[in-house]
């Protein structure tokens, strides 16, 4: 599904664009859109190990902390800003999206939709936390410490008064677009969502 | 200790350029004098230098390794003077970090320095050597007599600049005088500026050499250099390239040669009673035999007068560059912390520069850059094979 995604995400990146990756490990996204999209790259990672590997690959990639290093950026410094499975991470996800949507012309956003009807079904039957492949550690343990669903997500763009641009919700299955002023079932049927939004 | 006379002084008297004996090294001299941040020009400039590995015929593969400020350019060659292995030996070589099967490495004494570049030791054109009558050279100038070196070899383009510390400054301001000529620039445990800190050490240091009766005004003979303050120079600036917890780890509180302190055996007197303090007499005396006191004020000075400017001053100084560059630091450097990389980082990315950047983890203090890093050899390693993979090498 990370390749449905990669796609997905590169159809929200014009060619030859700025793009700055938060939090994007050994930068196998950014890689693609290199190549696949002529985009410069640029990589923000706050683990030592994988900056190392997207060095090695070429890329450009900054060591550090999304909930701090992203206030440095002047306004506008990049085309697109990608957060890719990073938002659920942050300690704080409202002030990053707030400072990417100041750095970027657009931001992309994807994130397990916690909507999905298996984890729904999964907290009805079993009353405990759901876990899955793409989330598979204890509630304790896990770095997922900001989940959210689809309408969750929807919520704070209207609250903050972003335009959604793209909305597109993924699963084993497919890979589908939907309107996201009427999410309808979306939220249901999407395991991941993948969102273009600006201010 | 080793007698120095006859290495500075030739069989007519004649001051040389530096501790280095004749014919060790390579050597050029700049076709013309020169020009200097002071506003003057010095003439017969020769900058002394090593290579490793093979020049590829299109010149198209050559790094330049900048070395900090103590160390030479026998990067990877046991030393002519001191017989120890180079001082970046373990990353130069057929199939190391820095691959001399793919690329020709260029290591220049810098200018100021006493291993045959020209420097406050060289001969003077009126007589004897120049001493304090040697300019004040800046990390500009010394870059400006690298860029002569690489004219003279006929390398137009660098595939990379390489330095740590104040090697790190000189492949920034590489990037900043000579934009178009470095392909990839990497900034080893460095800074765009001395902080008032930096300045602070080295002010101790150059008052240490000059507190010497023997430094004599700069006016020292070459056989009687003033060795007791430059070695304590060295003292007080390696404990700067060290960190509390690598001087825990190595000496602790351990005494040297006994299992009480002197004075429980009824010894009187300072002779060196703890481990580290032994440790730092031997560092300050043997570097006293492999440099030249007027060089350490001179390269110190330069190092202090170094500043690139901060944030948007510093992105337009760097705005013309279209290399990639690599910037590291180390957890434990305090000398040149992490802050200090971040400030270049920022501007970089200001000036819409391909960068990036990683805090290594060590122990080690200043000195990590010099010492066996697995992490920090992957990521320079990477760095540069993936520079050479982009170069079609």
């Amino acid at each position: 599904m990370s390749e449905a995604r990669h796609a997905l995400i590169a159809g929200s990146v014009p060619e030859g664009a700025r793009v700055l990756d938060v939090g994007c490990g050994d930068g196998a996204l950014l890689r693609a859109l290199e190549t696949g999209r002529g985009a410069r790259g640029y990589g923000l990672e706050i683990d030592a190990g994988a900056v190392a590997r997207a060095v090695a690959r070429g890329l450009s990639v900054v060591q550090g902390d999304a909930d701090t290093d992203l206030a440095a950026y002047p306004d506008g410094a990049f085309g697109v800003v990608i957060l890719s499975d990073s938002l659920q991470a942050l300690r704080a996800p409202l002030p990053v999206l707030r400072r990417a949507v100041r750095v970027g012309a657009r931001v992309v956003v994807a994130f397990p939709n916690f909507g999905h009807w298996r984890v729904r079904a999964s907290l009805m039957r079993t009353g405990r936390m759901p876990r899955s492949p793409a989330l598979p550690a204890l509630w304790y343990e896990t770095e997922n410490i900001h989940l959210c669903t689809i309408l969750d997500f929807l919520d704070l763009c209207g609250a903050e008064g972003w335009t959604v641009h793209a909305a597109h919700g993924l699963n084993d299955r497919s890979a589908f677009a939907f309107d996201p002023a009427r999410p309808g079932r979306a939220n249901l049927r999407a395991q991941d969502a993948v969102f273009c939004v600006a201010a | 200790m080793r007698q120095r006379g006859d290495e500075l002084t030739g069989q007519d008297g004649k001051a040389r350029a530096g501790l280095l004996p004749e014919g060790a090294g390579s050597r050029i001299e700049l076709p013309g004098p020169l020009p200097l941040d002071g506003g003057g020009t010095l003439p017969g400039v020769t900058v002394a230098y090593d290579t490793y590995g093979t020049l590829d015929a299109e010149r198209g593969n050559a790094v330049l390794v900048c070395h900090p400020l103590t160390a030479d350019q026998f990067a990877a060659r046991d030393h002519p003077v001191t017989g120890k292995p180079g001082w970046w030996s373990r990353l130069i070589g057929p199939g190391r970090v820095i691959d001399t099967d793919r690329m020709f490495v260029v290591c220049p004494n810098v200018l100021g320095g006493c291993m045959g570049s020209t420097g406050p030791a060289s001969a003077h054109p009126d007589g004897g050597a120049y001493g304090l009558r040697f300019p004040v050279v800046t990390v500009a100038d010394m870059v400006r007599a690298q860029a002569g070196l690489l004219d003279a070899l006929g390398i137009d383009r660098l595939l990379g600049v390489v330095g740590g510390s104040m090697g790190g400054m000189q492949a920034l301001a590489w990037a900043t005088q000579f934009p178009d000529r470095a392909a990839n620039v990497a900034i080893i445990a460095s800074a765009a500026r001395h902080t008032p800190q930096n300045i602070a050490f080295h002010e101790v240091g150059r008052q240490a050499v000059m507190a010497d009766p023997d430094w004599r005004g700069g006016d020292y003979a070459p056989h009687a250099p003033p060795r007791k303050g430059l070695a304590v120079a060295r003292m007080a600036a390696h404990v700067t390239y060290l960190s509390e917890a690598a001087l825990e780890a190595k000496f602790g509180r351990g005494l040297q040669d006994r299992a009480a302190p002197a004075f429980r055996a009824g010894q009187e007197g300072f002779e060196a009673d703890f481990q580290v303090e032994s440790y730092l007499r031997h560092q300050g005396a043997s570097f006293t035999d492999r440099f030249d006191a007027n060089s350490y004020l001179y390269i110190t000075r330069a190092m202090d007068y170094f500043d690139l400017g901060d944030g948007a001053a510093l992105s337009r100084a760097l705005s013309d560059s279209s290399a990639r560059f690599l910037i590291a630091s180390f957890t434990s450097d305090w000398l040149y912390p992490t802050p200090e990389s971040r400030r270049i980082v920022r501007a970089l990315h200001g000036a819409g520069a391909r960068v990036s950047f990683v805090e290594l983890d060590s122990d080690a203090g200043h000195d990590a850059f010099l010492l066996p890093n697995a992490d920090f050899e992957a990521v320079l390693g990477g760095f540069l094979a993936s520079a050479a993979d982009e170069a079609g090498l």
